[in-house]
């Protein structure tokens, strides 16, 4: 009986509600979370997915937000709305989502690291401008916390749906680098690296959260700002008559100039020449395209980031992103109980698609599962891949109510497996 | 207005770059593009600290040509553009070219939205009445009647009255010219980039070779005739009679105040923000 | 407590009861006796009524899957609540409902705990707006999840500087109600 535990239950170490007290009497700001959290201690805290993107974002160096109120990403704009002016950035809200994602591009432009959050929605509505950073290779961040749609959807329930419009959402045709976390931690974390690798990169990275991650508490404890590592852009120190806004000659991560500081470059959205100039030629054109492919392909190691969990000796594996891998965990758990053996591999980078790790583990093992909140996105991935396996090795759990797949629907679809 | 010779155009342009031009001889843009420049060149303002943004249309092709920092974006966003690079550099003057439909069709939510900031940018808006770079589409100011490739029996939908509706959103200079009036034109450009806040100047624009032969207003002379004979000063509206002003362009600045400027109540509040977090230490 | 598995909480009612903030305090102590925790929850689009629960899961290992589907401990703060959830209550589970909202029992658990807290908050407190707390007080004490210190540091730390008081008070109260329940 847990009622006959109360007596045992620890007495107060030390009254840490004095000391608490005062801090927070002290503060007059207007939200609650900002009062706990601005003095952000590096010790284990509890905290939700938007708050540790907005710090992730604020430890990675941004200093520009433009964003449109939208559930579930809100919070993270207004947490910034009060800690950015503290730091010296800027925090304006737009009149939408498409004003955000222009505003946000033309900060980079003028020097900014910059970063705007929304959800499905507002995402659909900047996928014009993102193609546009994309062209200019301009490096912002779009946090997109995922909710149930299509449309307007269910606002406040969690979906994996934004897979391939993440990856093909905006006209044309572009590389793309989005990232996936699976906990408040790695919300932090991969805030962190996409601000890093817009910057490395110069390009639209993309954060796609799901909706019970940016909303779950956790108890989490940030690095120490001495162990985050922050990367900025590359600043060139040709003198500006010899600069060139894409330097073909520099791997694909060129570097790049800010307005002000004496190059006047020209950026368009029009297919472009070295310069940034305006081009019809087919020469020029298909430079530019090959280009903004190649300092993806080229740099892959670098970009692809993957969690093999207990995959050493697995028969079954599951492939899931986010959220679903944490249901595949507890999955794997119960099932590894029973002596079952099932690993997980889990995407930190979900494109690039990590094509190498999953072609390993299609070797590995005999079947894969792959469950999703959507109507069946990743597995088309895993089967692009699968050239010597029958169809029925790769195995889809979809689920689109707003409900979580829970560790027991991943549990029952292992065990009609073996 | 100092006198600026015709050569100063010639060293702000960027001649090896992407000549000739995309403009249809007898379009407006090439003297708007001059007056610009004059405007520049007589403030001596550094151009390092000057940057052109602009969205998509035929006056939008504008930036390539001049040697500025400068941006051809998206159509509809040019000041949306325009509002990250201010606020996040508020010292650069930030001019923005667009046209009537860049401007106010897909692009009117944030013209009144960065007018209702008083966001300090020049918005310099081309109006020619129609959507020339895809070949005639009417635009929001299409005049009632008149004929558009998608208006082939005459637009049926009232125009916007790009000024009014500035004025309304809460632009503290809000100007009228014509591409005729050259150096009114001038004058008001520089009179927008030294006023602290959100400008807009309308400038009528000729567009003969689409708009024009639609609607068979003659060739770039008559239009800029036309410019000049149907147009009237603000300062003479009172003294005339209604039907001497009715149809006729109204030029002048029709609106000039000193209200708070948005970037620099931002500054503000970072500055209020930052002093009382210190006091708190 | 030393806990030998994950302990699932379940807090659950309308719009305005302040659940979630409810969730959070608790998260939030488990986190100052140092155990891990996951917080999530669900609610509609009504900030007043409407469904809403709060889940909180504590452990000294990882916690996977975030959300609690077989419940340690089920607060109902509303009949729609109760029902709705019951059956995922385990057959150990503790039930604790408000009598206030909560008339109909659709089965019997063993550990049941019955009060109406929202009648005792206005009566006692003043207001209903502290029901959340001090029904959340009363769980702790019966669950012993986590310290009763930590908790009123939880709650410092949670809610608005001018409400500490009404908090720390309405805490106290569920402790006292907890002490002397079936007396």
């Amino acid at each position: 009986m847990l009622k006959k535990t109360t007596s045992n239950s620890t007495k107060a170490k030390t009254p840490k509600a004095e000391t608490l007290k005062k801090k927070s009497s002290a503060k007059k700001a207007a939200s609650k979370i900002v009062e706990l959290e601005s003095n952000l201690e590096r010790k284990t805290i509890i905290m939700q997915g938007n708050e540790a993107v907005a710090y992730g974002a604020l430890d990675a160096g941004v200093n520009f937000f433009a964003g449109y109120p939208i559930t579930p990403s809100t919070e993270v704009a207004e947490i910034l709305s009060a800690e950015l002016p503290k730091r010296g950035g800027v925090f304006i809200q737009m009149e939408d989502e498409i004003a955000s994602i222009c505003a946000i591009v033309g900060a980079s432009l003028a020097g900014a690291k910059s970063l705007t959050a929304t959800s499905g929605p507002g995402f659909s509505l900047m996928q014009e401008g993102i193609g546009f950073a994309k062209i200019t290779e301009t490096p912002c961040v779009v946090v997109n916390v995922q909710r149930m749609g299509p449309s307007t959807g269910m606002p406040t329930s969690p979906a994996q749906g934004d897979i391939m419009q993440s990856r093909w959402g905006s006209h044309g045709d572009s590389p793309a680098i989005v990232l996936y976390p699976d906990s408040v931690k790695e919300s932090y974390e991969l805030t962190i690296r996409a601000v890093n690798l817009a910057e490395k990169y110069r390009t639209c990275v993309i954060l796609l959260m799901d909706e019970v991650i940016g909303h779950m508490r956790e108890s989490v404890r940030l690095p120490d700002m001495a162990n985050v590592r922050v990367i900025n852009r590359i600043k060139p120190t040709v003198p500006p008559h010899w600069y060139k806004h894409y330097d073909e000659n520099q791997k694909y991560l060129s570097p790049l100039a800010s307005f002000g500081e004496g190059y006047r470059f020209h950026v368009t959205g029009l297919t472009h020449d070295a310069h940034g100039f305006p081009t019809n030629k087919a020469g020029e054109a298909g430079e530019m395209m090959d280009r903004l492919r190649k300092k993806i392909t080229y740099n892959i190691r670098d970009l692809v980031q993957i969690e093999s969990h207990q995959m050493d000796d697995a028969k079954i594996a599951i492939f899931a992103a986010g959220i679903t891998a944490r249901s595949a965990k507890a999955a794997i758990a119960m099932a590894r109980h029973e002596g079952i053996k099932v690993g997980l591999l889990r995407p930190l980078t979900i494109w690039p698609f990590p094509d190498d790790a999953v072609r390993k583990m299609l070797r590995d093992v005999d079947t894969v599962i792959v469950p999703e909140l959507n109507q069946g996105q990743l597995i088309h991935e895993i089967r692009r891949l699968t050239k010597d396996k029958s169809e029925s090795d790769v195995l889809s759990i979809r689920k689109v109510n707003g409900d979580l797949i829970t560790p027991n629907e991943i549990l029952r679809k292992i065990k009609e497996v073996i | 207005m100092a006198n600026i010779p015709q050569k100063i155009v010639h060293q702000y342009l960027r001649h090896d770059k992407k000549f000739p031009h995309v403009w249809c001889a007898g379009c407006s843009n090439g003297i708007i593009l001059g007056a610009i420049i004059r405007a520049i060149a007589s403030m001596e303002l550094n151009r390092d600290d000057i940057v052109m943004v602009s969205g998509i249309g035929c006056s939008s092709r504008m930036p390539v040509y001049i040697d500025l920092n400068t941006m051809h974006t998206l159509h509809g966003r040019a000041i949306a553009f325009a509002t990250g690079i201010k606020m996040h550099k508020p010292n650069m003057k930030v001019i923005v070219v667009t046209g009537d439909g860049d401007c106010t069709a897909i692009g009117g939510n944030h013209l009144i939205h960065a007018a209702r900031r008083n966001l300090d940018l020049s918005v310099i808006l081309v109006n020619n009445n129609i959507y020339g770079m895809t070949g005639g589409q009417c635009s929001p100011t299409t005049p009632h009647g008149a004929i558009a490739t998608t208006a082939p029996y005459g637009s049926i939908e009232p125009d916007f009255d790009i000024c009014k509706l500035a004025i309304g959103a809460g632009a503290s200079f809000v100007a009228r010219t014509t591409a005729f009036h050259v150096t009114e034109m001038q004058n008001y450009i520089q009179a927008s980039m030294e006023h602290p806040g959100f400008s807009l100047i309308e400038v009528i624009s000729a567009c003969p070779v689409i708009y024009g032969r639609l609607n068979k207003k003659g060739g770039a002379p008559q239009m800029m005739k036309e410019f000049r004979d149907n147009s009237i000063p603000q300062t003479a509206v009172d003294k005339l009679p209604p039907e001497q002003v009715e149809g006729k362009i109204i030029r002048g600045i029709l609106r000039r105040e000193i209200q708070p400027e948005y970037s620099a109540a931002y500054a503000d509040l970072i500055k209020g923000v930052q002093e009382s977090a210190g006091g708190e230490q | 407590m030393k806990m030998e598995k994950s302990y699932e909480i379940r807090l659950s009612g309308s719009g305005g009861q302040g659940l979630i903030l409810g969730g959070i305090i608790l998260a939030r102590a488990a986190v100052l006796d140092n155990h891990k925790v996951t917080q999530t929850q669900s609610y509609g689009p009504e900030s007043r009524g409407g469904y809403s629960r709060a889940d909180v899961i504590i452990s000294d290992r990882d916690i996977f899957f975030p959300e609690a589907t077989n419940f340690n401990c089920l607060l109902a703060l509303t009949q729609e609540a109760c029902d709705k959830y019951l059956f995922d209550l385990r057959d150990t589970g503790i039930l604790i409902i408000d009598t206030t909202f909560v008339k109909n029992l659709a089965l019997a658990a063993d550990n049941t705990y019955e009060l109406p807290f929202t009648e005792i908050a206005q009566s006692e407190l003043g207001s209903a707006i502290s029901t959340n707390v001090l029904s959340v007080a009363f769980l702790t004490k019966i669950t012993g999840i986590v310290s009763d210190a930590s908790l009123a540091a939880s709650i410092a730390l949670s809610v608005k500087p001018s409400f500490v008081d009404l908090n720390i008070k309405a805490m106290k109260l569920g402790f006292k109600l907890a002490e002397n329940y079936g007396r």
